[in-house]
């Protein structure tokens, strides 16, 4: 007993309750209470379910920018991957795609993977000169084109099958859920290639290196029909959750909304955006509580002290791209998780609502206003920017119709005013994140 | 084998339109390459300066078209650009002064700037979306070609036609006389080499005696005068819709950085290598090889090393190879 005492406990020590944040959560949570009052339980859920999405996807921004100082604005890219392992994992395989030309696309990809890794070693193993260069040209181009002649064969094949209804490999079928850590595995794969090259350069080029990035799996998302549809969308994602007609039919659940008092068809709606919450809420604990872990064990101390003073956590012996490198990744793979359950929630997965002011820079907006190195700061600025980003619409709306109210009807200005209340919130983002930064620079929660 | 033929093809498909491009890309990596280079930080909302400053001068261009002014065969948005310049040059002033002073003062770390940019990235996305909507807009009027492909036909008596747009020459030209003013400005004028040595050595320069806000201001109003003019011409070459602003950020930073940030030059480099590298990889190149093979021989494929729509890609790829194997850019940067 006198032994276990004497250990000193700081590390773990509880810290006293942090009224500020708990009275904050306690306004956030008001607020969706107050939705669901004012408007419905539905509209509240729907905003809440993706309040925890996007509550998620702050974790994972503010894993690179608070914990380590890393400016990733491809955020779009990874949450993207995760739909796109959403629609590879669960969706089942269309048989006559793969039986036209599946392995030659699969072929095609391995020859293109082997091209680059011919072209490295290339570059790694032969002494430097210009035999080097020349050697390594040579592999890319011959490698292109037979990579091309494999696959666009492949491709074509595979992209003719009944067009209108698969024209893609189709999935595994396995359940979606499994697609929830497979969507942060293809995200970190692509932050391990973008941090291979940019990390240990400048900020601003992991910047543009990742902006770069996010564009780029759009295009691929939107162009390459055989692996996701490309623009013609894949719908009816198998669901981890129960569907409402189902809910309708069973009798039991009748029953029990009678007995509650609720109409059936509202209720099972709700009944489904509960159990999605419930999902989401056990990955968001425990995500919360692996980044608290993390944040401050030894390992989150010398993060910390690389974001604070490179030049002195170096001189200390840490490996300060390594550790970029790693949170680059982890923070990358959490976007992904973040990905996979939106696009589970959606059931869907269409490429072209990827834009980067609603999925990179919102996110952005949600870690400085919460509280940039705080996990609770992230979250909540994960749900408060999420209900603002929705609600500034329908308020903007009730302002202009206030403003326009004197105009004459059919009035060309007032027309415009009203149409263009949705752009309202682009505006007030910006606004929010400039008088955050410039008057609570370390956000609503603030790192201890 | 009919050379002549294919070098017009060449001509007409890549070289006019990549150099029209290359210009519009390296007026807008000019001014990022400036503000990296006197402000020290990179500008996200470059993009949306550039679509604010077209968005002006559009309405003026209208105004100006209602009101029965034009310029005969010039694009009216040519007598509307200096209105749009001041307009743009009041806003980005503005947004200094509000923004980005707060935190000079502070002495905050460029990132702090980049995330300030960011907000003004959303504030500027805002106005221009609540102002003009998201739609495309045309607003390019005169006379359509300098040469049209019929017109290069019966002159030449070749096969192939040449279509010269009135708007890539005058992209050309205008670029031309603004490259020329700033590098007149930056090496010539007092205030411009204060700017240079401002952004060689600030502490240099501020002993010995420049004024850091008046280098400041008057980096903001080149800036403001570069992003109108690079917005105006884009708009005027394909079309204005606020979101292909947003997206020619890539490939403008692409710009800056392979040929060097801070270095004027390098941008320009920059602005045409990335632009003919788009042009070409995303060329069929079908048509110039079969004038070029011998006998009736064509090309199975279109010849086309990657679809339009990874036009992105491309720049990336530039990008990349620069950061991986030199990745202070092609010309050395970090100073004007």
């Amino acid at each position: 007993m006198s032994a276990d005492a004497s250990i000193p406990a700081n590390t773990t020590a509880p810290r006293p309750p942090d009224t500020r944040a708990l009275l904050l959560f306690a306004l956030v949570a008001c607020l969706f209470i107050g939705t669901g009052f004012a408007q419905s339980w539905n509209t509240a859920l729907t905003i809440f379910n993706m309040g925890l999405v996007s509550a998620i996807m702050a974790l994972g921004v503010n894993m690179q920018w608070g914990y380590a100082g890393l400016f990733n604005v491809g955020v779009m890219g990874f949450v993207a991957l995760g739909g796109l392992a959403a629609v590879l994992v669960s969706m089942p395989p269309v048989g006559g795609a793969w039986a036209a030309g599946g392995v030659r696309v699969l072929l095609g990809l391995v020859l293109g993977a082997a091209t680059i890794v011919a072209a490295i070693l290339a570059w790694s193993r032969l002494p430097p000169g210009r035999m080097r260069g020349i050697a390594m040209i040579v592999i890319l181009v011959s490698g292109f084109f037979l990579y091309r002649a494999v696959f666009d064969a492949g491709v074509a094949a595979v992209e003719a099958v009944d067009p209108a209804a698969t024209g893609y490999l189709g999935g595994l079928g396995l359940p979606v859920i499994l697609a929830w850590p497979v969507g942060g595995l293809l995200a970190a794969g692509a932050a391990w290639i973008i941090g291979k090259t940019a990390l240990g350069l400048r900020s601003d080029y992991l910047a543009i290196a990742t902006l770069g990035i996010a564009e780029i799996i759009i295009a691929v998302l939107k162009n390459e029909d055989w692996l996701a549809r490309g623009v013609k969308n894949v719908t009816g994602i198998p669901r981890p959750v129960p569907y409402e007609v189902d809910l309708q039919r069973s009798e039991g659940f009748v029953a029990f909304a009678e007995r509650i008092g609720a109409d059936p068809v509202t209720f099972s709606s709700i009944m489904v955006k509960l159990s999605y919450a419930g999902l989401f809420i056990i990955v968001l604990i425990g995500l919360i509580w692996l980044a608290e872990k993390a944040l401050n064990s030894p390992w989150g101390r010398m993060m910390r002290a690389i974001r604070d003073n490179e030049t002195a956590a170096e001189a200390m012996g840490k490996d300060v791209k390594a550790r970029h490198l790693q949170v680059f990744i982890l923070g990358s793979a959490v976007c992904g998780l973040a990905g996979a359950m939106m696009t589970t929630l959606d059931s869907q997965l269409v490429p072209g609502t990827y834009q980067p002011l609603r999925f990179t820079f919102l996110v952005w907006v949600m870690v400085i206003v919460g509280g940039s190195g705080n996990n609770w700061g992230a979250v909540l600025g994960g749900f408060l920017i999420w209900w603002l980003w929705i609600m500034v619409e329908p308020l903007g709306l009730g302002l202009m119709r206030g403003i326009t109210a004197g105009m004459p009807e059919g009035s060309w200005l007032r027309d415009h005013l009203i149409d263009s209340a949705a752009y309202m919130r682009l505006f007030t983002m910006g606004l929010i994140l400039l008088l955050v930064l410039r008057f609570s620079p370390r956000g609503l929660i603030p790192e201890r | 084998m009919d050379v002549l033929n294919a070098f017009v093809a060449l001509l007409n498909f890549v070289i006019i339109p990549a150099t029209a491009y290359g210009a519009q890309l390296a007026l807008g990596a000019l001014g990022v390459t400036l503000i990296y280079g006197i402000l020290r930080f990179s500008n996200f909302a470059h993009g949306d300066t550039m679509a604010f400053g077209a968005m002006v001068t559009i309405l003026v261009t209208w105004g100006m078209q209602s009101a029965g002014i034009t310029l005969g065969p010039l694009p009216t948005a040519l007598l509307a650009l200096p209105v749009g310049i001041a307009v743009t040059g009041l806003l980005v002033l503005a947004t200094d002064r509000v923004v980005y002073r707060f935190y000079r003062t502070q002495k905050a770390k460029p990132i702090i700037f980049v995330i300030a940019s960011i907000g003004v990235m959303f504030l500027l996305n805002g106005i221009v979306r609540f102002i003009i909507g998201v739609d495309d807009q045309r607003f390019a009027d005169g006379e359509r070609f300098i040469i049209s492909a019929r017109t290069f036909r019966e002159l030449t008596g070749l096969d192939e036609g040449l279509a010269f747009r009135t708007t890539q020459g005058i992209t050309i030209v205008v670029a031309v006389i603004a490259v020329a003013l700033l590098f007149w400005f930056l090496n010539r004028t007092r205030t411009g080499k204060a700017m240079r040595a401002f952004s060689d050595n600030e502490d240099l320069a501020l002993l010995s005696g420049i004024n850091p806000e008046r280098v400041v201001v008057i980096t903001w109003l080149i800036v403001a005068a570069l992003a109108t003019t690079a917005g105006v011409l884009y708009g005027l070459d394909k079309s204005f819709k606020p979101f292909t602003y947003f997206q020619l950020l890539l490939p403008i930073f692409a710009s800056a950085i392979v040929g060097g940030l801070g270095n004027p030059l390098g941008a320009i480099l920059g602005g045409f290598l990335i632009a003919f590298s788009e042009v070409g990889v995303t060329y069929a190149f079908r048509k110039v090889v079969t004038y070029l093979a011998p006998g009736d021989w064509q090309p199975d494929g279109l010849l086309q090393l990657l679809s339009t729509d990874y036009k992105f890609a491309v720049s990336f790829g530039i990008l990349l190879i620069v950061l991986l194997f030199r990745p202070t850019g092609i010309m050395k940067g970090k100073s004007i």
